[in-house]
């Protein structure tokens, strides 16, 4: 039993892509929704992202999307994800925008990839990172269960996630920087990749975050 | 290893049908756009794109019906373009479950709706499509413009200099369609591939007159290009994308396997 999943909806662009491929990988019941009652009730929560980091913010906070984040996290300690904007909201801050503050949940920054981006070669990178890149796992995880090492998975994104203790994070992405793709904590996880736009790998990750039951 | 370049094959489709015609061996209905986007979807293809041409405003609504079941099964990434004109355009093409949308003659009759678009929405979901044709020399320098009306309507515009304009104005991504290639089979039209591929930070997908493999390496290595966009060679089956990838993959070229 997976329970519901509840993805949180602060109203920044598609979602549906998110829910369905949750339903393919197994679960029960996904809700769509940022209201506070069916969060609450949801057994797991899905906080994705999409957009600008500072509109994002906003609808975030207006929606009291980051108290109920928290109450999943700390209170409640139900199995969290995070994706792409959504793990880069959990940082203490973003470069994008001029600069957001953000939710300070896992200490760091959010950086530009820069102009230009240069690879270790020499050849000049696009910004945004679009596309499929490897992922490098740091270390064991349940959500890395039947995925291997170096697997590729889809990123679109423009700023990049470095978080401070760096023994969160769980996988990393060379894109003319070390970018942290991955970080775990206690029942979080967070991807800067979209695991429902990465074909079986994606939805292996997913699978494996139905499955998850974090001792904690 | 980095970066894989990316295959998208592409669906042009028309009240809900595929048309230039689709050969797969085991689809009943060959011209189902959702059956298609699978197909391609387990061959291992990176994006998909969905080309609109519906002229009918009724049949908007067919397009997004389809743009809904194939985001249900697809979990690659979508694009979708043709006909958008609009932010509300834009949204319901998004929440319909499109992961980016293209923009083409909009742009040119309003610039700004890809700076709106871009803010609103994200850059990563803005491509910005371009119609290029080779016109006379300028100094003994080729040059490209924009073309509207599937290649017939000139507009004067410099196509390398727009580029870097939407670039500028926030698009993710550009879509290069050589219109003196499409459909032709005889490949890209490289000299314009390279020059707006240098002239941007974005990523660029080249399109239009895909003939054989090594087309495909050609846009890559010589165009420069980071994605190549195909319909017919792998819609009549002369080519499935695992081929397309192993054959990149024999020519020096980073593909996802």
């Amino acid at each position: 039993m997976t329970g519901t999943v509840a993805v949180i909806d602060y109203g920044m662009g598609n979602l549906h892509s998110v829910a369905s491929a949750l339903a393919h990988a197994g679960a029960d019941r996904v809700v769509v929704t940022h209201d506070a009652a069916q969060i609450r009730a949801a057994d797991r929560v899905v906080f994705p992202g999409v957009g600008a980091i500072r509109d994002c913010m906003a609808e975030i906070r207006r929606l009291h999307c980051d108290e109920l984040l928290q109450l999943a996290l700390t209170e409640e300690r139900k199995p969290v994800l995070a994706i792409c904007v959504g793990m880069q909201a959990l940082l203490d801050s973003s470069e994008e925008n001029g600069g957001v503050p953000c939710l300070g949940i896992i200490p760091g920054q959010v950086r530009h990839f820069g102009h230009p981006l240069l690879a270790a070669d020499g050849a000049r990178l696009k910004v945004p990172h679009m596309g499929w890149n490897t992922v490098h796992k740091v270390g064991d995880h349940p959500l890395w269960e039947g995925i291997a090492d170096a697997t590729r998975f889809y990123f679109v994104h423009s700023y990049y996630v470095t978080a401070e203790d760096r023994s969160l994070v769980a996988g990393t992405v060379d894109y003319g920087v070390v970018a942290d793709a991955a970080l775990a904590r206690d029942n979080l996880f967070a991807t800067q990749f979209h695991p429902e736009k990465s074909h079986t790998a994606g939805l292996q990750l997913l699978r494996n975050f139905l499955a998850w039951n974090p001792a904690c | 290893m980095g970066l894989a370049k990316r295959i998208i094959p592409c669906l042009d489709v028309d009240n809900g049908r595929v048309v230039k015609g689709v050969n797969f061996v085991g689809i009943r209905d060959a011209g189902d756009p959702v059956e298609i986007a699978r197909r391609y979807n387990e061959q291992g293809a990176d994006e998909i794109t969905f080309l609109d041409i519906t002229a009918s405003h009724e049949g908007r609504d067919t397009t997004v019906h389809t743009v809904e079941q194939i985001a249900e099964q697809v979990f690659i990434p979508l694009t979708v373009g043709g006909g958008i004109r609009s932010l509300q355009d834009i949204r319901i093409m998004l929440n319909a479950g499109a992961d980016k949308v293209s923009i083409n003659t909009a742009a040119i009759h309003n610039p700004e709706l890809v700076r709106q678009a871009s803010e609103r929405f994200g850059a990563q979901c803005i491509v910005v499509a371009i119609d290029a044709k080779r016109v006379a020399d300028v100094d003994g320098q080729p040059r490209w413009e924009i073309f509207t009306h599937g290649g017939r309507k000139p507009t004067g515009i410099d196509a390398v200099a727009w580029a870097a304009k939407m670039a500028e104005l926030g698009a993710g991504e550009i879509l290069l369609t050589s219109m003196d290639r499409d459909g032709t089979k005889n490949g890209f039209e490289l000299g314009v591939t390279r020059a707006i591929t240098d002239a941007v930070d974005i990523p660029v997908i080249a399109s239009g007159g895909v003939g054989k493999l090594q087309h495909l390496v050609d846009g890559i290595l010589l165009g420069g290009a980071d994605a190549v966009l195909a319909a017919s060679i792998f819609h009549f089956g002369e080519f499935t994308v695992p081929e397309a990838k192993a054959y990149m993959a024999e020519h020096g070229i980073e593909v996802r396997i």
